[in-house]
């Protein structure tokens, strides 16, 4: 009894491996049909569809064989996740990337239905045993999508916090801390003990925080800002703020806060020249005037 | 009781705590320092905090004390080598140590108490 229904179960597969270049040609058809796919060439989307009909083709037949969980499906869930991961991180949209799958089912049924026409209760089975498989595969594929933009998220989230707290060495002792982005207070605590980190490791005597690249500036920002200097100052450092644009300056002095003796310079470069004199350093050209050949 | 030695360098006076603080040794430390100041006439005095870990209000208020008691005495106080977790800590509390001086090390500290005494002629 067992064989009967293992048989009857697998007609489609066999099917497949049967007229596996009609399948591949009509599912290609499809596909580029669906529209994104049109970014993938059509060799490519075929080769794909190749390597998957074989993954389906190949399982043995066993009673688990319409469990996609099963260890028999491993090479085929291996093969869905890593593409699903490469169209996610390509930009494919969910249903651009599960239609890979889904679009095998219009060729595939057209066939059944050639096949069986004249036994509508085995169509019937088969086109619900193919349908639940390939649902199965479909859904895997969702979840690995998922999963390819989460570690996309997970990544960016990262370079972000590492990209927020880099210090740098101008000179011999002068630091600059490039700040880009909106200052919230995780952010400057880490900015804080990163710079003083530094300031102890290379014996700094000048940090420059430079603030261009950060948006706006509410009460919070500049509390945490003068924390920074207070502490810079505190280890023996002194601190100068650089790239404080006309907006920021404005809201300062609107908010009430004194910034008090901190040096402030409008750029990098201003404040760059006051460490290099404070350190007893100057930059000069090297061509005298009127000689320039 | 143990006690935290006042070296003496010339004008100036060097203590370096290389002990935890505690609030009767942070007293006594205060105490003896006026004292020293007093006697030998000093300058300058350099507190070199390098090796301190862990501040509370108290020290860091004491630190601040004693820095004004030595402007009163005349003398120039730069704390030195403070560690970046002691500098966060203080600046949380709200200590800002204004009209001292700080120095990264030992030796910028010396060259600063140097400066002050050559503005000071």
């Amino acid at each position: 009894m067992t064989s009967t229904v293992t048989v009857a179960r697998s007609e489609f597969r066999r099917l497949i491996v049967e007229r596996r270049e009609d399948v591949l040609t009509a599912w290609v058809k499809e596909q580029l049909k669906e529209g994104r796919a049109e970014s993938l060439p059509a060799v490519e989307l075929r080769a794909q569809g190749d390597e998957f009909l074989t993954l389906i083709a190949d399982p043995a037949d066993t009673d688990s064989i319409f469990d996609t969980n099963s260890a028999a499906w491993a090479p085929a869930r291996a093969f869905l996740a890593d593409l699903s991961r490469t169209r996610a991180r390509q930009g494919f949209s969910p249903s651009e990337t599960a239609s890979f799958v889904f679009a095998l089912k219009r060729p595939l049924f057209a066939m059944l239905r050639a096949e069986f026409a004249d036994d509508a209760a085995q169509l019937g089975d088969e086109i619900w045993h193919a349908t639940e498989l390939l649902d199965q595969l479909g859904l895997l594929t969702m979840e690995e999508y998922q999963r390819g933009r989460e570690e996309v998220i997970r990544r960016q989230q990262q370079e972000m916090l590492e990209l927020s707290t880099p210090v740098v060495t101008l000179w011999d002792g002068v630091l600059a801390l490039p700040m880009i982005g909106t200052l919230d207070s995780a952010r400057t605590q880490i900015v804080m003990e990163t710079l003083l980190q530094r300031i102890v490791e290379t014996g700094a005597a000048i940090a420059i925080i430079d603030i261009t690249g950060v948006p706006t500036v509410d009460t919070m920002t500049a509390q945490h800002l003068l924390k920074t200097v207070t502490a810079t100052r505190l280890m023996g450092a002194e601190c100068i703020i650089s790239g404080i644009r006309p907006q920021i300056a404005q809201t300062i002095v609107h908010l009430g806060v004194d910034l008090g003796d901190v040096t402030t310079k409008a750029t990098l470069a201003d404040a760059f020249r006051v460490a290099l004199s404070r350190t007893g350093r100057m930059v000069t050209s090297a061509t005298t005037k009127g000689d320039h050949s | 009781m143990e006690r935290i030695p006042i070296l003496r360098m010339g004008k100036c006076l060097l203590v370096t705590i290389q002990v935890d603080m505690h609030d009767q040794l942070a007293m006594a430390l205060q105490d003896d320092l006026a004292s020293a100041i007093a006697a030998q006439e000093s300058n300058g005095l350099l507190l070199d905090i390098s090796a301190l870990e862990i501040v509370d209000s108290f020290i860091g208020r004491m630190i601040a004390n004693t820095a004004a008691m030595c402007r009163v005495l005349d003398a120039e106080t730069v704390v030195v080598g403070m560690r970046p977790a002691v500098a966060i800590t203080l600046v949380e509390l709200g200590l800002t140590l204004r009209g001292i001086h700080t120095a990264l090390n030992v030796e910028r500290g010396m060259a600063v108490l140097e400066r002050a005494a050559a503005a000071r002629v």
